[in-house]
């Protein structure tokens, strides 16, 4: 099965164009993001110069990898059902485009926003901590290896993010169950990052390939599995 | 039931029909959507595709579509048999215009055109779509939002959309449904000159006058395919000919006058001073009348043959569906 990149950028720049008009996703889009920034920068500021040991033991940097393993999902959410809602699902599923195709745009296109969004609000809040926190603070916090987890595991978990949130969007009726479950189904991963921030699971090299690899492996097989769920029929008898 | 009376298809084609189903059926768990249907439709024909709600108009274009399997049977669209591994092909050389828009409300008529050219892979797709605008008029309105457009503009927008592909064969699911007389009337036009360049059309319309002026042939659904054909054919398969004889006075002896004349089969009153003669053969039973009547003294209004529509078709047989049902 080949698949074809135009058919895939349509779907791609289509979304996109969604978005900027759609003032609710920008929204879904933002919120998150800002509550994952807010809240560090508050506690990070509030630090004295002699939390640097402790934060020395920590990688509250990784905590803020709970955007990207959610706000995809709540983006994807909208992806298919959102689709039928509105009654364009029909005139697309007419034209050559294979399902592949189709959920490929949609991922790319909850997945390249997401990601510009997780990397900038990282940006911000190291140009936050260099400037305003207490130095000692600042060197502790920031640290190689972390940045460059932060920096890998971002696409990695934002892609499984989204392709469980398609997988709830191609089965739910309605785009507010779909948001909601897909959240909810995105929180595990989460919690993986923020038990790993706060030292609970230690992090290892080890760890750390094992994870990616098997966020490689979900996010592969939940693009396969995905395609073999999405059954035109049912989503065309059940569109209203 | 089939018709092979269809026109012939134009060279390079293998010599197949633009469409033809062959015993389809489509069921939803118990119930049957259409069953065993049967058609063939030629090269550049506007057919046409009636039936009540639930007949299961909109389900054969889905099917035919390629987005819903046939339950049994097969189709093929320009020779291409109508199966999964063929979806792509086929879609390639169809386009479908739904009952409603589905147009994405928030981009504008260009952006939506845009994505669909892309999807259809069309070349030079700024061209396409300046054309596919044109051929519905609204050039001028390519950069409005379709949300900010009226029914009747987001149908031609979604006309447009259908035509960027430059399809061999069009389905339009109720084009018209909902819209006011002037926008049926452009919609109409856009019919007759897609019609006039060669496109094959597929039609399903509730609007009986829509199918008696664009159609070539119709067929009507009801479930399964009650009858097809030229309107015209259809009214003298289900209907007899007839005289309709209108005087200025009722007649003293109606029978007197019409009993025995050449062609004439029989007769009734149907007014004061209406009659009405089923006649084997018009050319012969129209002189004959009036001759007649002339003789008998009759002050003749008119004589002419009784016009029944495609609506008196489609009622019919519909009556006897109905009838059937209760029987």
């Amino acid at each position: 099965m080949r698949v074809h990149s135009r058919r895939i950028r349509a779907m791609f720049r289509k979304e996109l164009r969604e978005y900027r008009h759609n003032g609710f996703i920008i929204w879904t889009m933002a919120i998150f993001p800002l509550i994952f920034l807010i809240q560090p920068l508050v506690v990070v500021f509030a630090l004295p110069t002699s939390a640097s040991a402790q934060l020395g033991h920590e990688h509250l940097l990784l905590y803020m990898l709970g955007i990207p393993a959610i706000v995809p999902a709540a983006v994807a959410a909208y992806a298919v059902v959102g689709e039928r809602q509105q009654g364009t699902l029909e005139p697309v599923l007419t034209t050559p485009i294979r399902r592949q195709e189709f959920l490929l745009g949609k991922a790319l296109a909850a997945l390249v926003p997401s990601v510009a969004i997780a990397y900038a609000v990282y940006a911000v809040f190291l140009g936050c901590v260099e400037l305003f926190a207490q130095p000692t603070v600042a060197s502790a916090l920031l640290r190689g290896p972390d940045l460059l987890a932060q920096l890998l595991f971002t696409p990695l978990l934002a892609g499984w993010s989204i392709w469980i949130g398609i997988a709830i969007s191609t089965r739910a009726g309605d785009f507010r169950v779909a948001q909601q479950l897909s959240i909810l189904a995105s929180l595990p991963t989460a919690v993986v990052a923020a038990l790993v921030a706060f030292n609970v699971l230690y992090p290892t090299l080890g760890l750390a390939l094992g994870l990616a690899a098997a966020l490689l492996l979900g996010n592969g097989l939940g693009w396969r599995i995905t395609a073999a769920t999405f059954d035109r029929e049912r989503l065309i008898i059940s569109t209203k | 039931m089939s018709d092979r009376g269809v026109r012939p298809s134009p060279a390079g084609n293998s010599g197949a029909p633009a469409l033809s189903v062959e015993h389809l059926s489509k069921r939803f768990g118990d119930r049957i959507a259409f069953e065993d249907v049967c058609f063939e439709v030629g090269h550049g024909e506007v057919f046409g595709f009636l039936g009540p709600n639930g007949a299961g108009k909109t389900t054969m274009v889905r099917t035919l579509g390629t987005l819903l399997s046939p339950s049994a049977g097969t189709a093929f669209i320009g020779g291409t048999p109508l199966t999964p591994d063929n979806g792509v092909e086929i879609r390639r050389r169809i386009a479908i215009m739904p009952e409603s828009p589905g147009l994405y409300l928030r981009l504008t008529v260009a952006e939506n055109l845009e994505c669909f050219a892309d999807l259809y892979e069309v070349p030079d797709p700024t061209d396409r779509i300046g054309r596919a605008l044109r051929a519905v008029n609204l050039v001028g309105r390519a950069h409005d939002a379709c949300g900010s457009l009226s029914k009747g503009l987001r149908q031609r927008v979604a006309l447009a959309r259908a035509l960027l592909s430059d399809p061999e064969l069009l389905f339009l699911d109720e084009p018209t449904a909902g819209l006011d007389p002037v926008a049926t009337r452009d919609v109409h036009e856009l019919v007759t000159t897609l019609s006039r360049s060669g496109v094959t059309i597929f039609l399903t319309t509730h609007r009986l006058d829509e199918a008696e002026r664009l159609c070539d042939r119709v067929a009507i659904l009801n479930t399964t395919l009650r009858t097809i054909g030229r309107p015209a054919q259809l009214r003298e398969r289900l209907f007899a000919t007839t005289l309709t004889v209108r005087t200025l006075a009722a007649l003293p002896d109606p029978g007197g006058v019409f009993a025995g004349l050449p062609a004439v089969e029989g007769w009734h009153q149907d007014g004061p001073a209406t009659y009405v003669l089923a006649v084997s053969e018009q050319a012969v039973a129209a002189p004959a009348a009036t001759r007649a009547l002339v003789a008998a003294g009759a002050e003749v209004l008119s004589i002419g043959e009784s016009h029944h529509s495609l609506e008196d078709v489609y009622l019919e047989l519909i009556d006897q569906d109905q009838e059937a049902g209760q029987g």
